[in-house]
């Protein structure tokens, strides 16, 4: 058991290499792997048709890619990272977005013994499918119900960050069950570990996101109509009061 | 401006959060995930054995830290390429915009 002790100096939000159980690793492989087909799917529709929003593509990509590097200290006294996956899933939707998020998790998994390949489609259906979803659909009804762009993006960004560790969670009581309790207990317990160090995290990430989505409102605010993320009229007042 | 205050404030609280909490008591600042892992012994009573081991380990924390350094260093470069250029490319449209009235200032008042 030493061995892995110090394999596992790793961050909180993915599963370990072989930590989860071969049935699980299949299960959620094959949960995740159509919707980021899809996703590449839909990624190569828009490199065709739709080329000057690459940029922001790259930037929502290169944003997943900054703060899922960032180790940070929280109020627990254990460190974790974010996620940064907000800005792509309310720009690009879930779809391109976990695909964004499995080439970071790649990386990580190949490169730095973080997560691991058995549990990549786990940890891609945690941080590259349901966060981006519930930040995209947070942002949308956001926007129905004309909050301010900027404190929806906010919502959405922290939303997606700290479900992704709920999501984590969900899985590993899934995989391991309490012997009293059930799958009940062992979700507390895993919930204790990750849910209050990420909350001042997801904060962080949430307030980020927001400023850089001002940036991208005030400089390519016609790319944000062609994706169909705000309204004309929206924009116009941004614009015009500059928050 | 404001939301830049905004953010600067959230994080200067981050950072006192954290010089308060390391001031106050005795943290490892580890990564969370040994917990998980000792959730897990806790759970099963010790009898879970991971079955895979990562493919490749960075041999030190300074290779690890290098290749963290390498990720952030080139998504940030990405975000400040683009921003950037989009910055310049508003500011050159503005002031081939002016130029324009000027222009057309010039053709009316010498009519």
């Amino acid at each position: 058991m030493a061995e892995y002790v110090c394999h596992c100096n790793g961050d909180a939000m993915h599963i370990m290499e072989g930590f989860l159980p071969l049935n699980w690793c299949v299960f959620w492989y094959a949960l995740s792997l159509p919707v980021v087909v899809y996703g590449a799917r839909k990624m190569s529709g828009l490199m065709k048709n739709n080329r000057d929003v690459l940029p922001l593509l790259a930037v929502s990509g290169a944003f997943i890619f900054v703060l899922s590097s960032l180790k940070m200290p929280s109020v627990t006294g254990s460190c974790s990272h974010p996620t940064g996956t907000g800005i792509g899933a309310i720009l690009f939707g879930p779809w391109i977005t976990s695909l964004l998020s499995i080439i970071v998790l790649i990386y990580q998994a190949v490169f730095l013994a973080h997560g691991g390949l058995t549990t990549l489609g786990a940890n891609t259906f945690s941080m590259g499918i349901v966060g981006p979803l519930a930040g995209f659909l947070v942002y949308k009804a956001c926007m129905n119900r004309n909050v301010n762009m900027y404190a929806a993006v906010f919502l959405a960004a922290t939303l997606a960050d700290w479900l992704t560790y709920l999501v984590t969670s969900i899985q590993l009581a899934l995989a391991f069950p309490a012997a009293s309790g059930g799958i009940v207990a062992s979700f507390e317990a895993f919930l204790a570990v990750f849910s209050i160090t990420q909350v001042p995290l997801a904060i962080v990430e949430g307030v980020v996101s927001a400023l850089l989505f001002k940036y991208i409102v005030q400089l390519r605010g016609d790319v944000l109509l062609k994706l169909n993320v705000t309204s004309p009229d929206v924009l116009k007042k941004l614009k015009e009061s500059s928050a | 401006m404001k939301l830049e205050y905004i953010t600067i404030s959230v994080l200067v609280l981050f950072a006192a959060a954290f010089a308060y909490i390391s001031s106050t008591g005795n943290h490892e600042w580890g990564g969370a995930d040994d917990k998980p892992e000792a959730v897990i012994d806790d759970l099963t009573g010790g009898s879970y054995h991971p079955w895979a081991e990562s493919i490749w380990t960075p041999p030190s924390g300074e290779i690890e830290s290098l290749l963290f350094a390498l990720q952030a260093a080139f998504g940030s470069i990405i975000i400040g390429y683009f921003i950037g250029y989009y910055r310049g490319l508003a500011k050159a449209r503005g002031a081939l915009q002016a130029g324009e009235d000027e222009g057309n200032l010039n053709a009316r008042s010498s009519r």
